[in-house]
């Protein structure tokens, strides 16, 4: 009567334990890629217009300067945090952009990036000196830097134009069909895919996501990366805006209203886990992508609004997060 | 100097907003000029309402260590919703914003409560998705000439404005369930130690879906009173941020972000506070972006001040 | 031969609990050194100061020869103790290579990792501790002991000169005990010294050359494990002279309420959960106290969670009263009139912010209420009803319960649980951390309730509580009861000989090591060290 065996359960095989553990991660990391995939075959066959090289380049373009503001996103996710003063860096940063134009285009590069930086390194030192929430810290950076710029461009009546066209030249140029800032975002995600699967830091902000306590234990500087990855999540929002207000030829104040969120959206909706630990950049591009071609499509059916397009990812955003707790409930069970 | 700190801290939590009230009070009665007419005082009043009516449900949930997003865009659903069946009577259309808001408050409670998904990322989704939703329902922005409902919006009673008497109405009534009812209770258990509330045979998961159930009728109260006062439905921006003005008036309100404490007045005060604030500033030239940036460092402090007392 | 590390004289005390007088301990290089002691007796505290979680009061820490103060864990790490905890503290959602060489990773061209490098790093590395995986994979797809072995393994490579580890076969597989053991016979042979906190005897007896026993704080024993026997061991780890005669009101218990017969009125019938309990069977009469006895880890707290439906089970049934209990519910289970006394008070049992009043009152609150309204009238007359019941000792009812003191932390605790009138009550150590005053008068309320004709079912690491206390033992062992005294048979020398009975059964076929859950230790760790 005391054999202490303890198997009493049916315990599923490793085999199958191991292929359901796998295909739970492909899902999660290659899901919205999937689905991205399948839309695009699917308003293929159902709109003469859908896939066309003009409607492609467009979804692309549009899509670019939220990619920028998601992938800074991204990091901060994994990380644990979150990010919700991003919308209002991409607001500030065109502004201070146009108004920096005046002065030659490095300024107007130079200054907006300073400026973001800066309250990036702010919260990131707020967040990881106080233990503060990110949520709470980030949402008063919201605010604050709004009210930045609307001190700034005086109380938003006044909108800088761009008349460098050195400057306006790199959100409008293009090539081969695609404006400059896609390249740009091109090369920023490979940049951040390297910076994230192939480097120290980038090893470290997964570990703190993942479990802070243990990443203090194996030597992380978690207080450095903390502050870092805030930093850059400020510096992208801060280019993105830049980028959109060379495009525009001017700073727009009345963009960037619940950009965050799209934001934060792209990134959980590309599998990246809101508790942080995991995820990716390759998932957040798909993630921006498939919101575009959401929208595009919804374009092409031509008699609904634009704001059908926000029932679609508001339902596919609370699809994504329920699968993902099955998944991870799934995966600790195995 | 040891014993002051934690002291001083806990004197602001408690007490601060009181105080911050009164003195910004005081202030305008000695430097602002015709602060104390009474139509410029009942403006403030009507303005701050519906983020009184919101901040109640989020203060709730807040307590129990969550956090409802969702609120802007169900006063917009709700919106919605009261002009397309005000054909049937203004009262069937309230009830069915009503409904519209606690069906909301019902699939966030139940992401959270039931499937485990955090209240961040459950509001968020119904954030992004509900505002889609009423603006599918109603495109743009409706005038309407039902009369009671333009009645509700701008009659006061004894001077006060019908609304100001709701919220006031509603301020009590949830003093009472915080204070006096076992579910106000079990939600102030469940945020101050969840497992230990499980232990003690709570139904945890039935209080937290009633929770957000609340917030979400709040908000749609707010979003049809909010409409009735414009004499017009605007889905696509009413209650745009509101989420922000509730969390920040909770969270002057001394109320902790990690739960366990509902302060109800002091959330209130809180809405007052930031309303007042915006109002003095703007009375004295500063423009609003100021706002913006004193309620940003006004956040910050409160909930410094709140994490002190926390770790103590 | 120089010690490695050395501990001499440390002191530590907290707010109310001195947690480690005056104790010394010496570990040589390549020796492995068992430390072993109940709940409470230090363990923890000690390898927290070895690893620089706490700085020691009193006494000095000698590391290589010399006298060393470790800040933080980290730097404990970086001059080379690493610590193996049963939880293992890695990232679980990163690859296994990952894990292994986080900070140390194979650099490529541009200074970036590279990734081929790296992973056959890591297989390599691995495969020296019998761990055979895909290391791309991430580290929670492991079996726990694999995970261990990684922990280990990422030990080691950073040069460590000792290596602590605390209870590190809690959750391992038999085969994946014999991996660990030839693991630290390995570390031995290059000088490595170990530090093994376990609670399998018969695993200490396999593998450690020298061991120390705490108790309550203090050096209880030191010296040579083979010649120490076993029975011998277990009486020192629970402080009872082998020849000591029962004392005469040691505890408040009188022991006079009649033995209780009749039908149960709780009855659990082969409570399983995996890794866990196997197959328990408890039942409690009304007016009956049994006892729980057992080493630590044994599945005591878990067979009592289980019965509240506060751990969700994969086998077995509760009755209350005949009448089966829907599973995995307290609320079901406090309905039927079964609650349980957690054995965590911090948390799992007070609510820190709110006053003692509504603490008591919380579980009750749907029977103080009409139509969901509380009457504030029936509370303050049960919260009086108890608190002067309970000897409650506070400024007010409306004192906040986080400002009390930890024996009227439980009396308040207990009140609660004794407001919602059950039938049967779970007591989870009901008198751990709380000061002899209060013990008492907890011991006399027991007795008090099982005189009412309440079941009692009661979980002591106190043999003698358990002793004079319990009309009935069970003792457990590896979730499975093992022995059961009634009557006269309830004498501490019979509950430590059944223990040990059958940890000698374990010796005799290793393969019989099972899987034991220990999560209880960390829990008491905390509540001495809060």
């Amino acid at each position: 009567m005391t054999s202490p065996t303890m198997n009493l359960t049916d315990q599923p095989s490793a085999n199958g334990s191991a292929r359901r553990e796998r295909t739970g991660r492909v899902l999660q990391q290659h899901g919205a890629l999937m689905v991205l995939a399948l839309l695009v075959i699917v308003g293929s066959l159902a709109f003469d217009s859908f896939a066309t090289a003009g409607n492609a380049a467009s979804v692309v373009v549009s899509s670019s300067f939220l990619a920028i503001i998601a992938i800074g996103m991204t990091f901060v996710i994994i990380s644990g945090g979150i990010d919700l003063s991003v919308g209002s860096l991409f607001v500030l940063g065109g502004v201070l952009a146009a108004y920096g134009s005046q002065y030659g285009t490095a300024v107007a590069l130079l200054l907006p990036l300073t400026v973001c930086g800066v309250v990036g390194l702010a919260q990131g030192l707020i967040i990881a000196r106080t233990g503060m929430a990110p949520f709470i810290v980030t949402l008063a950076g919201l605010l604050g830097v709004r009210g930045l710029m609307l001190a700034i461009s005086d109380e938003g009546a006044t909108t800088f134009l761009v008349r460098d066209p050195a400057f306006a030249a790199l959100g409008q140029g293009d090539l081969l069909g695609l404006t400059y800032p896609v390249y740009v975002t091109a090369a920023l995600a490979l940049a951040a895919m390297v910076l994230l699967q192939r480097t120290g830091f980038g090893q470290n902000v997964y570990a703190i996501g993942g479990n802070e306590q243990a990443a203090a234990l194996m030597g992380v500087p978690v207080a450095r990366t903390k502050v870092l990855v805030y930093v850059m999540s400020a510096l992208l929002a801060g280019l993105a805006g830049v980028l959109n207000a060379a495009r525009l030829s001017s700073g727009v104040t009345i963009l960037g209203i619940g950009l965050e969120l799209d934001a934060i959206s792209a990134v959980v909706i590309g599998g990246t886990l809101l508790t942080g630990g995991a995820g990716g950049i390759t998932g957040t591009v798909a993630g921006v992508l498939l919101l575009g071609v959401i929208q595009s499509l919804i374009n092409q059916v031509g008699n609904l609004t634009s704001a059908f397009q926000q029932v679609v990812s508001g339902a596919f955003l609370a699809l994504v997060v329920v699968a993902q707790r099955l998944l991870s409930k799934a995966q600790r069970l195995s | 100097m040891a014993e002051l700190k934690p002291r001083l801290y806990a004197w602001v939590q408690d007490y601060g907003v009181y105080a911050a009230v009164l003195a910004l009070l005081l202030f305008n009665v000695l430097f602002t000029p015709n602060f104390l007419d009474v139509s410029n005082f009942r403006t403030q009043l009507v303005q701050v309402t519906p983020i009184v009516i919101v901040s109640l449900g989020m203060a709730l949930v807040i307590g129990t260590q969550g956090i409802d997003l969702s609120v802007g865009s169900v006063m917009a659903l709700a919106a919605a919703l009261v002009v397309l069946y005000l054909g049937y009577g203004w009262l069937p259309a309230l009830a069915v914003a009503l409904v519209g808001g606690a069906a909301v408050g019902a699939a966030g409670g139940a992401l959270v409560a039931y499937a485990g998904v955090q209240p961040i990322v459950a509001t968020l989704a119904l954030l992004v998705g509900v505002r889609g939703l009423a603006n599918v329902l109603v495109p743009q922005l409706v005038e309407f000439r039902n009369p009671d409902l333009i009645a509700l919006g701008s009659s006061s009673v004894a001077g006060i404005p019908v609304i100001v008497l709701i919220a006031a109405a509603l301020t009590l009534a949830m003093l009472f369930v915080v204070r006096r009812t076992t579910f106000g209770r079990q939600v102030v258990a469940i945020g101050g130690n969840r497992s230990a509330s499980e232990l003690s045979g709570l139904p945890v998961q039935r209080v937290l879906l009633l929770v957000y159930v609340i917030s979400g009728l709040l908000a749609a109260l707010a979003g049809v009173l909010a409409t009735a006062r414009l004499q017009a439905s605007d889905p696509t921006s009413l209650g745009l941020f509101i989420e922000l003005s509730a969390i920040t008036a909770v969270v002057v309100g001394g109320t902790p972000l990690t739960g366990g404490r509902i302060r109800v007045l002091s959330t209130v005060m809180g809405a007052l506070l930031m309303q007042l604030l915006s109002a003095t500033l703007i009375k004295h030239n500063l423009p609003q972006s100021w706002t913006q940036m004193v309620q940003a460092v006004i956040i910050l402090a409160a909930v410094y001040a709140t994490r002190e007392r926390a770790s103590r | 031969m120089e010690p490695v590390l050395e501990a001499k004289g440390i002191s530590k005390s907290f707010p109310g609990v001195l947690a480690l007088d005056g104790v010394s301990l010496a570990l040589n290089p390549g020796e492995v050194h068992a430390l072993v002691g109940e709940n409470g007796a230090g363990k923890s505290t000690l390898i927290k100061v070895f690893t620089g979680v706490y700085r020691p009061d009193g006494g000095e820490l000698r590391y290589l020869g010399a006298p060393a103060a470790f800040g933080t864990p980290l730097e404990a790490q970086r001059a080379g103790i690493s610590t193996i905890y049963q939880e293992v503290n890695l990232v679980p959602m990163m690859s296994v290579a990952r894990n292994l060489l986080l900070g140390r990773e194979p650099r490529g061209r541009f200074g970036v990792i590279d990734a081929a490098r790296m992973y056959g790093a890591a297989e390599q590395v691995l495969a020296g501790y019998g761990v055979d995986a895909d290391v791309r994979r991430p580290l929670r797809t492991l079996g726990v002991g694999a995970q261990q072995m990684v922990a280990l393994a990422r030990a080691v490579s950073v040069d460590a000169r000792v290596v602590i580890m605390d209870e590190p076969t809690s959750s391992l597989e038999p085969r994946e005990v014999e991996t660990l053991f030839g693991v630290i016979r390995r570390l031995r042979e290059t000088g490595i010294a170990v530090i093994y906190v376990s609670h399998r005897l018969g695993e200490l007896y396999q593998v450690c050359d020298r061991v120390t026993v705490l108790r309550d704080g203090r050096l209880a024993h030191t010296g040579e494990l083979a010649e120490l026997p076993r029975l011998e061991l277990i009486s020192l780890m629970l402080g009872r002279e082998l020849n000591e005669v029962k004392a005469e009101g040691v505890t408040r218990f009188s022991h006079d309420h009649a033995l209780a017969d009749g039908e149960p009125v709780v009855e659990a019938r082969g409570l399983a959960r995996r890794h866990v309990l196997n197959g328990v069977d408890v039942s409690v009469r009304p007016g009956e106290v049994v006892g729980l006895g057992g080493l630590l880890g044994a599945g005591r707290t878990e067979t009592a969670k289980a019965i509240a439906g506060a751990l969700p089970i994969d086998g077995g049934q509760v009755l209350v009263a005949g009448l089966p209990l829907r599973g995995g519910s307290t609320t079901a289970a406090i309905r039927a009139g079964v609650s349980l006394l957690p054995e965590d008070r911090k948390a799992e049992g007070i609510i820190p912010g709110l006053s003692v009043r509504e603490n008591i009152a919380l579980a009750a609150l749907p029977s103080l209420a009409k139509a969901g309204v509380v009457s504030e009238a029936k509370i303050d007359a049960v919260v009086e009803i108890f608190m002067r019941r309970l000897k409650i000792k506070a400024a007010s009812p409306g004192q906040p319960v986080a400002e009390l003191s930890g024996g009227n932390q439980q009396k308040v605790l207990l009140a609660r649980l004794l407001a919602v009138r059950p039938k049967v009550v779970l007591l989870d150590e009901p008198t751990r951390g709380i000061d002899v005053g209060a013990k008492a008068e907890v011991q006399a309320l027991i007795d008090e309730l099982a005189g009412e004709g309440l079941g009692v079912l009661l979980i002591s690491s106190d043999l003698g509580e358990l002793v004079e206390g319990a009309d009935r033992v069970l003792v457990l062992r590896e979730g499975a009861v093992v022995g059961e005294l009634a009557g006269a048979e309830v004498t501490e020398e019979r509950i430590m000989a059944t223990i040990a009975e059958q940890a000698g059964a374990e010796q005799a076929g290793s393969d019989q090591v099972g899987a034991e859950q220990a999560g209880s230790e960390q829990a008491g760790a905390e509540q001495s060290g809060g």
